[in-house]
């Protein structure tokens, strides 16, 4: 089966109830997206499908509708995503294994919502969990990262 | 400012070992230095300063052996170096290095021995010079009990000092000018014309100059790095998913491999029936470990799968099968028989509590995982003529010596790969995981092997935190605390995770009393008795080991205590204090919060002090009571620290203990049933999401003539900070981690 990851398209022969997290990661070698849990309660492999955010660990490849976004299509170290910048700037990542997942969750609540309030933050954010504990770190960069994308 | 003849001197009084040029001075049987690991290997050109600096024509490498859990130790131990050698940030790469004698912890010998941190007595002091030397002989590279800044802060200094005497040395004769003439900036010699000569152009004559052993190190009014935020050198790669952590690890031809061992933890295996795993798609074959088997398929997620389709026959638990009984067990250990040291007796408890009867309380603290967000895995390939394995780990001297029992190499032909850590917060000093990807690699030959733990085997094979019960009685007099005696009893978590590792703990087990005895307060009859209880489950060290219970116990109660009195939490705090760091670090936080100021409706504030890993801590806590529940809503944090290295990252270490501290308080605890753990995942064992994380200030103090690290330390007081919060508001004392056993959160 097809499908297009970050803008390229790939043939995959896997099984049709294949994780979306396990073919990016084990088929395609994109290891952005990682494994925590495997039953969307960590949320470090979130991903995008056509911009939504989604816990890949618990999308099946046949039932994948849409393009995917991983984080490396987000942004690269030579041209930053906004958010990306954000979490730069507040130094967020302590180990930084949950970070691709919470910068791909906070990434599409701003797509959805240019200037989320406190509760919606925290309640977008709240899926993903931070075993370091940089929530006060990541809810400083949503909003920093909300300026930059709102220009101001 | 020091000489090394100073520095050696005052690290010798704290049991340092190995301070200038790789040379490692000691007592004890281990008296000879060793040699630099990094002399092997090198190209022609190339110089080597000592363990901690490598130069060679094109770039300029600092090992920093300290393992990287996400504690950010990799730029800290960098930036010591680089102040010294004047590096840019950034002109230069890191390395973990390979495991080596050289590379001994000595801060960590500091913790393992029965003393408090902050006790400088001359016992405390010869005691821990023998621990160094003990600890030494164990092969002891490790990273753990905060120690990655005490252990480096000198040495790291210093190799940076000794590179750059020995750089300006070298230009000095290769362009026949004074040394005296000669200064150094930005990587480079500058010579007194301005000419500047880059430190990889000297590297070949600096090889043949012997180093000096005494330099004089930098005053800290002149640092440029040290004391000042410095962006993480893994920032960028750790905010764009490109950072390779062991699970990332990758090879060609690579096999991916699952395992399912005794639930169990450490029971047996009778037999299994893998029929139906061998048929499904990927899967490569079957190969028994210890107490389980690994399935090898061509994915992570179909090894996962067929391990998942195997039927088992487990063996019994070696340990009491229903959680009931092990609450028991500890419950029956408060006996003669079972007293493990009496740490404390000040004044006398028992002429105070035969004149009035004492107010009583009892705690208890239960097991509690880990579960860093990387599950934990390994990467293996074993040769006829060696092992290369690749993963993260605090303990890369025992994992090589546990590679080679199952492989059965010499330990000089296992080559020791340190990776990044997604977390780790004690869970990767542990060795099964690695034990059985050394028997799979060991049965698959030349061929190489990542195993992947699912999250359900990690949480069944936690060796989490180990619990316990604490009883206290207390008496109050004229509004003052006027005696405190606290009993402790808890398995020895150091005997359970040190014995895996095969090494004796002779003596008391000073976790048991940890955060609670060494308390600076001068109470005037104050006791402090710990109780061993008979091994259960599998324990090992979980971020702040004792304290993380102890600092709950003990804080708690002298809260309730000091509510008995009639007195005020913190000015009562502040009038027991005995030790003047210890009070600037309570009058810090009282500042900080505004301690005594008015409250919202429904709400109030508890403070809490803890001192572990000669971190003294205080935390006040602000909760609202709400109609659905307690909110957290504002967390102060003082704590002493010596020298904050990075102001930034110090910050995000405090804020980040915080939230781990009180998410674990507030809804975590591992169980067992029918000799299972019965958290199988974060569903059943949560802690802490951002809805539930209140703002957290954090201040460091440097009035203290030790630099400390702050790994653990935040993390004590969070719990009794909270419950003493929780009473204010509410009047309701729990005594018992989780909390929400007791009492709702929002």
């Amino acid at each position: 089966m097809q499908i297009t990851v970050n803008g390229t398209q790939h043939e995959v022969d896997v099984e049709e109830d294949m994780p979306l997290l396990w073919v990016l990661r084990d088929e395609l070698g994109i290891t952005g997206p990682k494994y925590g849990c495997g039953i969307a309660q960590c949320g470090a492999c979130t991903v995008h499908v056509d911009g939504m955010a989604v816990r890949s660990c618990s999308v099946a490849i046949g039932d994948l509708d849409g393009n995917v976004t991983t984080i490396e299509g987000l942004g690269t170290p030579e041209a930053l995503h906004a958010v990306q910048e954000a979490w730069v700037e507040h130094q967020v990542a302590q180990c930084g294994y949950c970070q691709p997942g919470q910068i791909m969750a906070a990434a599409s609540l701003l797509d959805f919502n240019a200037d989320p309030t406190d509760a919606l933050i925290d309640q977008a954010m709240s899926a993903n969990l931070c075993r370091c504990g940089t929530y006060p770190r990541i809810r400083a960069a949503v909003k920093t990262a909300a300026a930059k994308l709102n220009g101001v | 400012m020091g000489t090394v003849a100073k520095i050696a001197r005052r690290s010798f009084l704290i049991g340092s070992v190995a301070i200038a040029g790789g040379v490692a001075f000691g007592v004890y049987r281990v008296k000879t230095p060793y040699a630099n690991p990094l002399t092997e290997g090198l190209a022609e050109g190339s110089a080597t300063f000592n363990p901690w600096v490598l130069i060679d024509r094109d770039k300029i490498t600092l090992i920093t052996p300290h393992a990287d859990k996400g504690q950010g130790v990799v730029s800290a131990q960098a930036a010591l170096i680089a102040e010294e050698l004047d590096l840019e940030w950034g002109q230069f790469e890191t390395s973990f290095g390979a495991p080596d004698k050289a590379y001994w912890n000595t801060a960590m010998a500091d913790e393992s021995v029965p003393f408090a941190a902050t006790d400088a007595s001359l016992g405390a002091r010869s005691a821990r010079v023998v621990a160094g030397g003990v600890i030494k002989l164990f092969q002891f590279q490790g990273t753990g009990g905060s120690t990655t800044m005490s252990d480096s802060f000198d040495k790291l200094r210093h190799a940076g000092a000794v590179a750059r005497d020995t750089l300006k040395r070298a230009a000095a004769e290769q362009f026949s000018v004074p040394v005296s003439s000669l200064t150094t900036a930005k990587g480079a010699v500058v010579l007194p014309d301005g000419t500047v000569v880059p430190y990889t152009e000297l590297a070949a004559v600096a090889a043949t100059i012997e180093p000096v052993s005494e330099v004089v190190l930098r005053d800290p009014s002149t640092w440029r790095l040290i004391g000042k935020p410095m962006a993480r050198l893994d920032i960028l790669a750790k905010s764009t998913g490109t950072l390779d952590y062991g699970i990332d690890f990758t090879m060609d031809g690579m096999l991916y491999a699952a395992v399912k061992t005794n639930p169990r933890q450490g029971g047996v295996m009778n037999g299994y029936n893998a029929d139906a795993a061998l048929q499904m798609r990927g899967v490569h074959s079957i190969a028994p470990v210890t107490n389980g088997v690994a399935v090898l398929a061509d994915n992570s997620w179909r090894a996962f799968q067929a391990a998942d389709a195997i039927e088992f026959d487990w063996g019994p638990a070696p340990y009491p099968a229903e959680m009931d009984d092990h609450w028991a067990a500890i419950a029956e250990s408060f006996t003669d028989e079972r007293l493990d040291a009496e740490w404390r007796n000040d004044g006398n408890t028992e002429t105070v509590f035969a004149q009035t009867p004492p107010y009583v309380a009892e705690y208890r603290a239960p097991y509690v995982a880990h579960a860093p967000l990387e599950p934990l895995n390994a990467t293996i390939l074993v040769t006829a003529e060696g092992v290369d394995i690749w993963t993260g780990h605090q303990m890369p001297g025992f994992l090589v010596t546990i590679v080679a029992g199952v492989t059965g190499h010499d330990a000089s032909d296992i080559r020791f790969h340190n990776l990044f850590m997604g977390g780790s917060f004690g869970h990767r000093l542990e060795y099964e995981h690695i034990k059985q990807a050394a028997e799979i690699g060991k049965l698959m030959l030349g061929k190489p092997i990542k195993l992947t733990y699912s999250r359900e085997e990690d949480f069944a094979h936690e060796f989490p935190r180990h619990p316990g019960i604490a009883r206290a009685k207390g008496v109050v007099k004229d509004g003052k605390v006027n005696a405190v005696d606290l009993q402790v009893a808890m398995p020895s978590v150091m005997r359970s995770q040190m014995g895996r590792a095969g090494v004796p703990t002779p003596g008391p087990d000073a976790q048991i009393a940890a955060g609670s005895w060494g308390n600076p307060y001068g109470i005037p009859n104050s006791r402090m008795r710990a109780y061993r209880v008979p091994e259960l489950a599998p324990t090992s060290s979980w971020r702040s080991v004792g304290a993380s219970a102890n600092g709950f116990f003990f804080d708690s109660f002298l809260d309730e205590l000091i509510h008995q009195a009639g007195a005020d939490p913190m000015l009562e705090r502040i009038r027991l204090m005995n030790d003047d760091v210890s009070r600037k670090v309570l009058e810090a936080v009282a500042e900080m919060s505004s301690w005594g100021g008015a409250l919202g409706e429904n709400q109030g504030r508890g403070v809490a002090f803890v001192e572990s890993f000669g971190v003294p801590t205080a935390e006040v806590i602000e909760v609202t009571n709400t109609q659905n529940g307690i909110r957290i809503d504002k967390v102060w944090l003082a704590a002493e620290v010596g020298t904050v290295i990075d102001p930034q990252n110090f910050e995000n270490l405090g804020q980040g203990g915080v939230v781990f501290g009180l998410g674990h308080a507030i809804n975590c605890e591992i169980t067992y049933s029918d000799g299972m753990a019965e958290q199988s995942n974060y569903h059943a064992h949560e802690a802490m999401r951002m809805y539930q994380c209140p703002e957290i200030f954090v201040k460091g103090l440097e009035n203290g003539d030790k630099v400390r690290g702050f790994g653990e330390p935040p993390v004590p007081p969070a719990a009794p900070a909270l419950a003493n919060a929780i009473f204010a508001a509410t009047g309701t004392r729990i005594r018992e981690m989780p909390f929400n056993k007791h009492i709702d959160f929002v």
